[in-house]
This record gives structure tokens, sequence and C-alpha cells, in this order.
């Protein structure tokens, strides 16, 4: 009876094995479902859907990518989905936001960590930035820093949630002026934490660059400060890093989006999306598109995004260690 | 006065055929249950791309305000509420068609979505200025006293314990804590994966709605396919025209409650609906009759959420903040075309700002046409076998919740939580307190916890809460509701129930 148990374990085994190849060959021959794991109507699941308008072309996959939205707990639901659930045949696909699903992995309580997935290729990069209502006192990320210091956790800054780039940005300047903010995570992301500035219900905000920069060209805010480890040349030329600003403040905030499969996904398909999906970004459409929503495009490749996963790995861990105990 | 010269664009071949699309569209996929605006405007950005910014932004314009609509559909015939929105529709608009009425309650609702509709885009269209500082004056601690003055009508919804209806509050509550808190990070009551994101109000209120009264028609069994149907009743235009207009009194209402409320942003039209349907109740004459099928409830529900609309585009299109996820939703439709809401949209864009603006209100129109069209023969619905309908409306909720975000797991939470809704119905609770006190949840948990964090860091928690203008006539506003409901209850009820015994024994003495 055993032996009859293996010699069919082997059987299905086989049959599995030669099916995913098989799949690989043709890859894809079917739609490519993309899961983005934030609502639909967000800065992520809006770019997702410009970046992906390409796919059906013929020299790219020829076969469209259709955007699912599996939204909850700040990302956390849609990625223990991909985790656990989601098929590694390469027909399922996800968005991937870093820091946020890095840093949740570290704070702990889900099922993923940068293990669980294999990046493909990086479309965006959204840096956090420093605003203050238009009619605020402050000019200068120096002037808010020193009433801060000197009025230790008067400062209130709005952001997008627990664990996430504006979250990180906080830290970092906690850290690198070695002041104390009262950080003020909002429920309903970006959009709750823009309003709670331009209301002036807080001194001041964390949010992403091209929200900022929309809110600013509609004269509602003033944007002191941006934490990347350059200054933004399409959008914000004008806007000093907080590094030039004396803090040691680095890009380990800055928002990356990028496509991602399930860890276990045919190697082929792997490669053969870590060649199309970047030319797939890159294509001038895409590019159009992007540029007319203010959001900026960071494309790199998946050995350069694996690096960037295991470099942020590393910083958060140490980054958020403190905050554990 | 401005908005009168862009009417032209409205009528453009390419752009109306759009606006009639958007409008026929929006009110099938709003009657889908599962198919909340929110997805169906999501599910319309793509094929905006090709479109110019103008007639895009007038596809999802239509598709916002019908489906708002046409969640009323579902709700009456059905009793599955399309989206929160529509969930005080259900309540006496299901009763109607019960009784053959849908027809009726299907015309009311949408002659009432028309008045508040149109009426909330003509405050967009001379407020918004004044309106957008209005939304800006609500903060974290306006928002927890609106969410309190929210809750002190949950007693009252049930209308027939007060008791019973807040303690179904209280766990619509509970429920509304599980899940993941973004603000303190705490995971809370996951005890299965399905719980990780909290409780998808969508999955929710197709299961605590469709599902008792799934299990109720099954529990019925074989009856008579001629007992079991109903007789729809034919009704004419004008007689549904002429009753519309003599509740004036719930039309004034909802389209009051749902315009202010509609504006504030994080609020929305979820509660719209039901707090101009506890209003118009408290000072309907006819109270006792709300829960029974009377037409007030309906048109109060209808004209709120429909009113809500205009207004709650007033954060997204002055300040770019969406107020509501159907707002954010469009923002991506703007971004798109490289438009940017504020100041840009109305210097430099007016003919898409305000063409966008006008076809909301031609819109608002063909929708009222094309849902009286429509309702005729969709109230024939409830002429259907009791069996049939009871399979079909399982099938409806297990799809519907499964459509939300092709997710088994808010099956399995609409299973649960309409088997645990049966049993509760049993007992006298009923679902309207549970589903208010699901949606107000967040709001109060969330902007106390926000609004103390900012305390903390200012003047202290005294200051932050219980002064300033708005914040005192809020609180004020939550004493009278407290003392109304009060004198209702304790005083004002027993006093009518012995007059009424009183009489009975008289009668009987006679």
């Amino acid at each position: 009876m055993r032996k009859l148990f293996k010699a069919l374990a082997v059987t299905a085994l086989a049959v599995t094995a030669s099916f995913s190849v098989a799949k690989a060959e043709g890859y894809p021959d079917r739609p490519i479902s993309v899961m983005v794991s934030y609502g639909a109507g967000g800065a992520t699941d809006f770019q997702a859907r410009i970046v992906t308008m390409m796919s059906g072309n013929e020299e790219l996959l020829g076969q469209p990518m259709v955007i699912i939205n599996k939204p909850g707990a700040g990302g956390r639901v849609g990625w223990n989905w991909l985790a656990t659930e989601a098929d590694a045949d390469g027909y399922t696909l996800g968005v991937y936001n870093i820091p946020h699903f890095i840093a949740q992995s570290i704070e702990g309580g889900v099922k993923y960590s940068a293990d669980s997935f294999e990046p493909i290729a990086n479309w965006g990069t959204d840096p956090a930035v420093v605003i203050v209502p238009k009619d605020s006192p402050y000019n200068t990320i120096q002037e808010l820093i020193d009433y801060a210091k000197a009025n230790p956790g008067k400062v209130t800054l709005s952001g997008a949630g627990l664990f996430v780039g504006h979250h990180i940005a906080a830290l970092q300047i906690e850290k690198a002026a070695d002041v104390k903010l009262a950080y003020i995570p909002t429920k309903g992301g970006g959009a709750a934490a823009m309003k709670a500035v331009i209301a002036g219900e807080v001194t001041g905000g964390i949010n992403n660059l091209s929200d900022a920069y929309r809110a600013r060209e509609a004269g509602n805010v003033k944007i002191l400060a941006i934490a990347d480890d350059e200054r933004d040349k399409d959008f914000l030329p004008d806007v000093p890093t907080l590094k030039e600003s004396g803090y040691d403040v680095d890009d380990s905030s800055v928002n990356f989006r990028g496509i991602m499969a399930r860890k276990g996904t045919p190697p082929e398909v792997i490669e053969k999306l870590a060649k199309a999906v970047p030319e797939m970004f890159a294509h001038k459409n895409v590019a159009a598109q992007m540029k007319a929503g203010g959001s900026p495009i960071k494309i790199m490749n998946r050995e350069e995004v694996a690096k960037m996963w295991a470099d942020r790995q590393t910083y958060l861990a140490e980054l958020l260690k403190d905050l554990k105990k | 006065m401005e908005f009168l010269g862009y009417f032209g664009g409205v009528f453009e071949p390419v752009a109306f055929m759009l606006l009639l699309g958007g409008t026929i569209g929006g009110l099938i996929l709003g009657a889908t249950p599962g198919l909340s605006p929110t997805m169906a405007v999501a599910l319309l950005i793509p094929f905006t791309f090709q479109l110019e910014p103008t007639q895009g932004l007038i596809l999802l314009g239509a598709a916002y305000t019908s489906t708002v609509a046409g969640g009323a559909v579902s709700a009456i015939l059905l009793k599955i509420p399309g989206a929160p929105a529509n969930i005080a529709t259900a309540l006496d608009g299901h009763e109607m068609a019960r009784k053959g009425q849908g027809a009726k309650a299907l015309h009311m609702s949408f002659m009432a979505s028309g008045v508040g509709g149109v009426l909330g885009v003509l405050l967009l269209i001379f407020l918004t200025p004044l309106l957008a500082k209005w939304a800006l004056a609500f903060g974290p601690s306006h928002l927890f006293w609106m969410a309190i003055l929210g809750v002190t009508v949950i007693g009252s919804l049930d209308s027939r314990s007060f008791v019973k209806g807040l303690l179904s509050g209280c766990l619509g509550f509970w429920l509304s804590m599980i899940g993941y808190d973004d603000i303190q990070g705490a995971q809370r009551f996951i005890f299965h994966d399905a719980l990780t994101g909290g409780i998808n109000i969508i999955a929710a209120l197709i299961g605590i709605f469709a599902i008792p009264q799934v299990i109720e028609m099954f529990a019925k069994g074989r009856v008579p396919s001629s007992i079991s149907s109903l007789n729809v009743e034919r009704q004419s235009l004008m007689a549904s025209l002429r009753e519309t207009f003599m509740y004036k009194r719930a039309l004034a209402i909802g389209t009051v409650c749902g315009s202010i409320i509609g504006l504030i942003p994080g609020v929305g039209g979820q509660i719209a609906g039901l707090l101009a349907y506890d209003q118009s109740r408290k000072f309907s004459p006819d109270r006792d009759k709300f829960g029974t099928g009377h037409p007030e409830g309906v048109i109060a529900a209808e004209s709120a959420n429909n009113a809500m609309v205009g207004p709650s585009l007033v954060p997204l299109l002055t300040l770019s903040i969406p107020g509501s996820p159907t707002a954010a939703v469009l923002l991506g439709g703007l971004l798109i075309h490289g438009i940017f809401p504020g100041t840009d949209l109305f210097d430099n864009h007016p003919q898409v700002a305000w063409t966008f603006i006008n076809s909301m209100l031609i819109g608002q129109i063909l929708m009222v046409v094309f849902g009286i069209w429509i309702s005729g023969w969709a109230a024939r619905v409830s002429k259907v076998p009791t069996p049939i309908m009871a399979g079909a409306v399982l099938v409806l909720s297990l799809f519907g919740s499964y459509s939300i975000q092709q997710s088994m797991g808010d099956v399995y939470i609409m299973l649960v939580l309409g088997l645990g809704m049966y049993l509760l119905e049993k007992f006298g609770f009923s679902a309207a307190p549970l589903v208010l006190g699901l949606i107000l949840g967040p709001i109060a948990e969330a902007n106390f916890i926000q609004g103390s964090m900012i305390a903390n860091a200012g003047d202290g928690l005294i200051d932050y809460f219980l002064t300033g203008t708005l914040n005192l006539f809020l609180i004020a506003m939550v004493l009278a509701s407290m003392a109304y409901s009060f004198w209702a209850t304790m005083i004002h009820e027993p006093r009518v129930a012995a007059s009424r015994a009183a009489q009975t024994k008289a009668e009987a003495a006679e």
C-alpha cells in the first residue's frame, strides 16, 4: 500500500512538474491578474493601472494585466493572500510597496517576509515629504525642528498609518534630530492625513510627494523637505532634502512600487517577466500618463530590486528594533 | 452663473451618449448586489483612458449618480442593500414590495433620488467655495461627536424595543473592532484569516439583511405557488408623482441631512440615509407606520443618499481631498488626464469642471426617467414563487459578497453574520441598529484616538473635545437627541399605550 502511494505521489509530482514546464513555455496564454493590496482610487492602485495598461501589446507580454484590489489592514490582507493563497504560476502577480511590507513583516503578525516573494521590477518611487499648512509660521524644516526641540512632543505630524513610509520617515527624523514628535497616524490613508494638514488640525504632516505636489500647486500647503537622497528635479527642484538641511535621513522611507510574484513561481516565467515588465514600464504612453498624474517614475530591474529589498530589510530591522521594545 | 455657458458640452453627441450609457449601466451595476458605487466607478476608469478628459468624467459622474440610486432596486425588491447608502431604503421599501407595492416604492425612490440629487448638485454649483470651508471645519473632535450623534439614534432605529436596539448597536460596535487597527497597530479578535482586514461592510450588509429572509423563505417549505407569490399592484406614474410630493417633510429632511452629511469628509453617505430616515420618523405624525412599509421612509432615505452625491464632491474638486472612497476613484479619473482638482481645475479647465458638474445635473434627470422605466417590470420580481426567490437571493448574496474583492473570506463573513442575524431576529433584535453600530464604531473610535493624540500634544483632552462652537453645537444636538429618545420611550409611549389600553377597556365595557 505504501509503495502504491509512493508511486502515485511520484507520478503526480512528475505530472505537475511537466505541466508547469508546459505552462511556462506558452506563458502567458491568458490574462494575468495583478493584486494591489490597497483600495481602488489610491495612489498605488492608480499607478498600477497606468503602468500595466500596455501589457497586452504583442511585443511585450501579449496578454492584458488585470488589477484586482484586496485592501485591508494597511496592505496586510493582500500580501498575506499573495504569500499563502495565490497560485505560484505567474498568472497571479502582486504589487509591492516598500518599505511597508518589509516593515510589517519585521513588526510581526503577518504570514510574509521579503523571502515570500520574487521581485520582478520596480516602476516608481514616491518619496515622503514634510509639509505644513500654507499659513503655518514655519518656512523651513530647521524652524520646525527647532520648535520641536524646544517643545518636545508638541509638534503633531499626520501620516498615512503605522509602519508605512510616512511613519518610517517620522521615526528617522526623530532619531536624526534627536527630537520628540507626535506622529498621528490616520485611518483612510494619505488623503485623510493631507486633509488634517490643510485644515490645520496638526502642526504638519508627512505625505507622498505626488499628493503634496498637487496640494502645493493648489496653494494649500508648504513643502519643507524631502526624505530622499537627492532633490526631485521634475516636480520639486526647490525643495531641499533632509540631508542638505542637516538631518541624517536617507531614502529608506521612499515608497517604492513595483511588481512581484509569489515564491515558487517557475524560473522561466520569472525570467520572462523580468525582461518584459521593465520594458512595459518604459513604454512612452506609460511615461506620459504617469507624468500627467504627477507620479515620479523609477524603473529598476529584478537584480536592482532584490538588492534594494535586502538593504531595506537590514536597515528597517535596526530602526524598528528600538520601537518594538 | 458661469456654469450655464457649459451646458452645450453635455449635449455633444459623444458626451451625451456616454452620459446615457453611464446612467443606464450605473443603474444596472447599482442594482447588482455587491457592486457598490465605488466598485462601479473603479471598473469604468480603464474605459476613460481613451476618452477626452471631459467625456471620461461625464461617464464616471453619471455612473456615480445612478449606482447610488440603482442600489435602491435590490434594497427594495430583494432586501439586499447594494451599498451602505441604501440600508434605510430597505427598511420600509422591502416591506412595501412585500405588500405588492414594489412598483410604487421604486417610483418613489427614484423620484426622491432625483429631487435630492438635483438639489445636491445645485448646492455644488452655487455654494462650492463656502462649502469647502465648512468641509474643512470638521476635525477629529467634531467627527467624534458626529458619530456619537449617530449613536444616539441607534436605540430609536428599532421601532419595537429601545433596549434591544441599543444591544444590537453594541454588537455592531464590537464587530467593527475586529481586524487590524491602523492607528494603534493592534490586531484585534482575529481568530480566522478572513478577519485580518476587519469585516467588510458590504459583505456584512448582504449577510445581515439577505440571509435571514432567505432562511425564513426556505423554512416556509413548499406552499402552493398561488399563495406564496404576490399580487403586484400596477402603479400609475401620476399617482406616484403626486404621492411623492405629498411627503414634502420627508423630502426636505432627506435632502438637508444628505447634503450636510455628504459634505463631511470621512463620514460621507454611509450614514446619511439612516440619519435622514430616523429624523423624518421623529418629525412624522405617522411615526408608528415606519418599518411597516411606509412611503415616507423610502423617500427620506433615497433623497438623502442622492443629495449627498453633489456636496461629497466639494472637498475633492476644491481641495483635492477625496471625502469618500468613490471620490478617491474619481480623483484617479481626473489625474489620469493630468487635471489636478483645486483652483487649477476651475481656473484653467473650466470646460472640464463645469461640463462635468452640468452632466451630473442632467444625469440626475436621466436617472429618474430610466429608473422609473425599469421599475415597472423590475417590480414583477416579487411575483417569483418564494422557493425560487429564496434560491435566487442566496445565489446573488454569495456572488455579490465574493465579487467585492474576489475573496472567499468575505463569503464566510457574510454567511456567519447572516446566520447570527437570523437567530438574533428570532429574539426580537433588528438589523438596522447593528449595521449602524458597525458603521459608526470605526468613525467614533479612530477620531477619538486621533483627537486625543493631538490633544495630548496640545491643550489637553477637555479643551480639545469640549470647547469651540462646533463641538458645543454637536454636543447640544447629542443631548437633545438623547432627551428626545428618553422622553419618547419613558414618558410618551407608556402614556399612549395607557390611553389606548383605557380606550379598549372602555370599548369592551360598552
